[in-house]
């Protein structure tokens, strides 16, 4: 796949928003908000940092990545169709009877998915146990896993956290969506998070913070995680849930629930008038 | 008829050790119990493929499962109680659901763990293992059929269930015995009731039938040592010769072998069926074999049980 360019990256993110506001739309269900908020982080990791061959979804010495908060699994389903894994027509079944879009990930059901994600807190200990088999076998794949930040409130992340600390995890990073919105509201309100960073640090973690919806800082971060040679990396991006939609950034009503019809032509004008 | 007190276990770790030198895809997962549930056999001879995880049988599961995604096949080990109840939805969503290649065995099930008490007495395991698609549950009837069933479950491409009890108990099968999953075995063929048992009730299953053969009743054993799939074809063969049936287990009468039995015979052969098992009730310390008398498992409630059965024909 050729590399793409910072503009096409930034292009391909809001690409990604569309698809998502068309699918759940479509869906009538589905989680819009927080697939907006990681819709830059896929473009780069999807079409810039990720070694993978959407034509060969098993290859053995792809890089992995495991979306932990499953329910954004609109955003990774564009992604993975952008990419080539299936035809991008195939989108709008999403949720639908019979389709291999399901409402939260499957493995073995649409290629590139790696595996079955959708009760939150998970994902993390599936990606320690990805990583470790690599570190076995000598393999130099990469294992990326994205974590919502409000899913961090379960506790068997930090036994994933330590896990992957004692075990040198080097080929493994972790992204927060730091959107600091859940269900209930602000992430601190219900049961606060902050200091982040700090929690991390003594889980014996690189930390690195990013701005989400900076392109640019992404591929930094996600560079640097990749020239670790001890410990596993964090990247905490800051980002704003629904970003790139007006009305539904900043607004926890958007975690769970589709356009109605007027919102959502506001929603396809606003994203169509940015990309290119 | 029965042989050495062994401990399943103690088979289990050798099965592992042995499996170690002839298999590099296997991984073991341990939460802190390796002294007791014995995959510390495995550790000594295969240390770069033993992962310990601490006390922590989530993350255990979770990252079984991503070994399993990537072509390891991982045996994770804990007692009973947390290897299915701790991490239940996490063997649902990580093991079952995506059909992942993970064996979790577990030991100290049943009431026989003893003086540990309620905390520690798996009872409930075989019912929620039971309940998931694509999840085998196996329970063999000795240390013997420990050995075997390892073995077998390694070969085995999918999600596996495996209890074991904690103590010594007597074989009752040859040492060189065969295990095929969903196969059950008649072990003493009879004519008036069906004893069937899965673990250590096995062996209680043959010392009832000694006891009924004296009182001119004739009781056929089947060795039920896998609970799901269960092999309808051999119990029904042996319900129809017999009429009634007995099931005995260490464990609840709700939701393991004793349900899995009368969910067969209600849609199959609908003969009078007693199940022998703990009557919805949690365990408590005490000496194993005075537990086993108090919670009703040792084989005069078994005799007792069958000539219900009988009478009920």
């Amino acid at each position: 796949m050729a590399e793409f360019s910072i503009p096409e990256l930034e292009d391909m993110a809001n690409r990604l928003r569309l698809h998502v506001v068309e699918m759940t739309y479509a869906a009538s269900s589905g989680h819009p908000g927080g697939s907006l908020s990681a819709a830059e982080l896929m473009s780069v990791l999807y079409f810039r940092i990720m070694r993978h061959n959407p034509s060969d979804p098993q290859w053995a010495g792809r890089d992995r990545f495991v979306l932990s908060k499953g329910h954004v699994a609109p955003v990774l389903y564009a992604a993975l169709a952008e990419a080539g894994y299936f035809p991008t027509e195939e989108l709008l079944s999403l949720r639908a009877l019979g389709s291999r879009l399901q409402g939260h990930p499957v493995r073995g059901k649409l290629p590139g998915v790696e595996m079955s994600t959708g009760s939150l807190g998970q994902g993390l200990s599936m990606a320690c146990g990805i990583a470790l088999a690599g570190k076995m076998d000598g393999a130099d794949y990469r294992t990326y896993c994205l974590l919502g930040d409000g899913e961090l409130q379960s506790g068997q992340n930090w036994e994933a956290a330590m896990f992957a600390h004692q075990y040198g995890l080097s080929n493994l990073v972790a992204i927060v969506d730091r959107n600091r919105l859940q269900i209930t509201g602000n992430t601190e309100e219900a049961i606060g998070l902050d200091p982040l960073p700090e929690k991390w640090r003594a889980f014996g973690w690189n930390v690195i913070i990013a701005n989400g919806h900076n392109v640019r800082q992404l591929i930094e971060a996600l560079e640097k995680a990749g020239r670790s040679k001890k410990d596993p990396t964090v990247i905490i991006m800051n980002t704003i849930k629904g970003k790139g939609v007006s009305f539904m950034e900043n607004n926890a009503g958007f975690h769970g629930r589709a356009c109605n019809e007027k919102e959502y032509e506001q929603a396809v004008k606003e994203l169509t008038d940015v990309i290119q | 008829m029965t042989g050495e007190k062994l401990a399943q276990r103690n088979y289990y770790g050798k099965a592992l050790a042995d499996l170690a030198a002839i298999r590099d895809d296997i991984v073991v997962l341990d939460a802190d119990l390796a002294g007791s549930t014995k995959t510390s056999e495995f550790k000594k001879v295969a240390p770069e493929r033993f992962v310990e995880v601490g006390i922590a049988e989530q993350n255990m599961i979770g990252i079984a499962s991503g070994l399993a995604a990537s072509g390891k096949v991982p045996f994770a080990s804990t007692f009973g109680v947390f290897a299915t109840g701790r991490c239940w939805e996490q063997i649902r969503l990580g093991v079952a659901y995506p059909k992942l290649n993970v064996k979790i065995v577990a030991t100290h099930c049943g009431i026989t763990v003893g003086e540990d008490g309620a905390s520690h007495q798996a009872l409930e395991d075989m019912s929620i293992m039971r309940s998931l698609p694509n999840m085998t549950v196996v329970s063999p009837a000795d240390a013997y059929e420990a050995y075997a069933a390892t073995i077998a479950i390694a070969d085995y491409d999918g999600p596996v269930y495996m209890r074991m009890g904690r103590s010594e108990f007597p074989t009752i099968l040859p040492e060189d015995v065969t295990f095929e999953i969903g196969k059950a075995t008649v072990l003493r063929e009879g004519t008036d009731v069906t004893l069937v048992g899965c673990g250590q009730m096995v062996s209680f299953c043959l010392e009832a039938a000694e006891t009924l053969a004296k009182e001119g009743i004739s009781a056929e054993v089947i060795n039920m040592s896998t609970i799901k799939p269960l092999d309808t074809g051999t119990l029904f063969a042996s319900v129809s010769k017999t009429g009634c049936c007995v099931t005995a287990e260490e464990h609840s009468i709700i939701g393991g072998l004793g349900s899995a039995v009368a969910e067969a015979l209600c849609e199959g052969p609908c003969v009078p069926l007693e199940r022998v098992g703990t009557k919805d009730t949690f365990g408590e310390s005490g000496k194993p074999a005075e537990l086993l008398e108090k919670y009703g498992l040792t084989a005069p409630y078994i005799v007792a049980a069958a000539k219900k059965s009988i009478s009920r024909k």
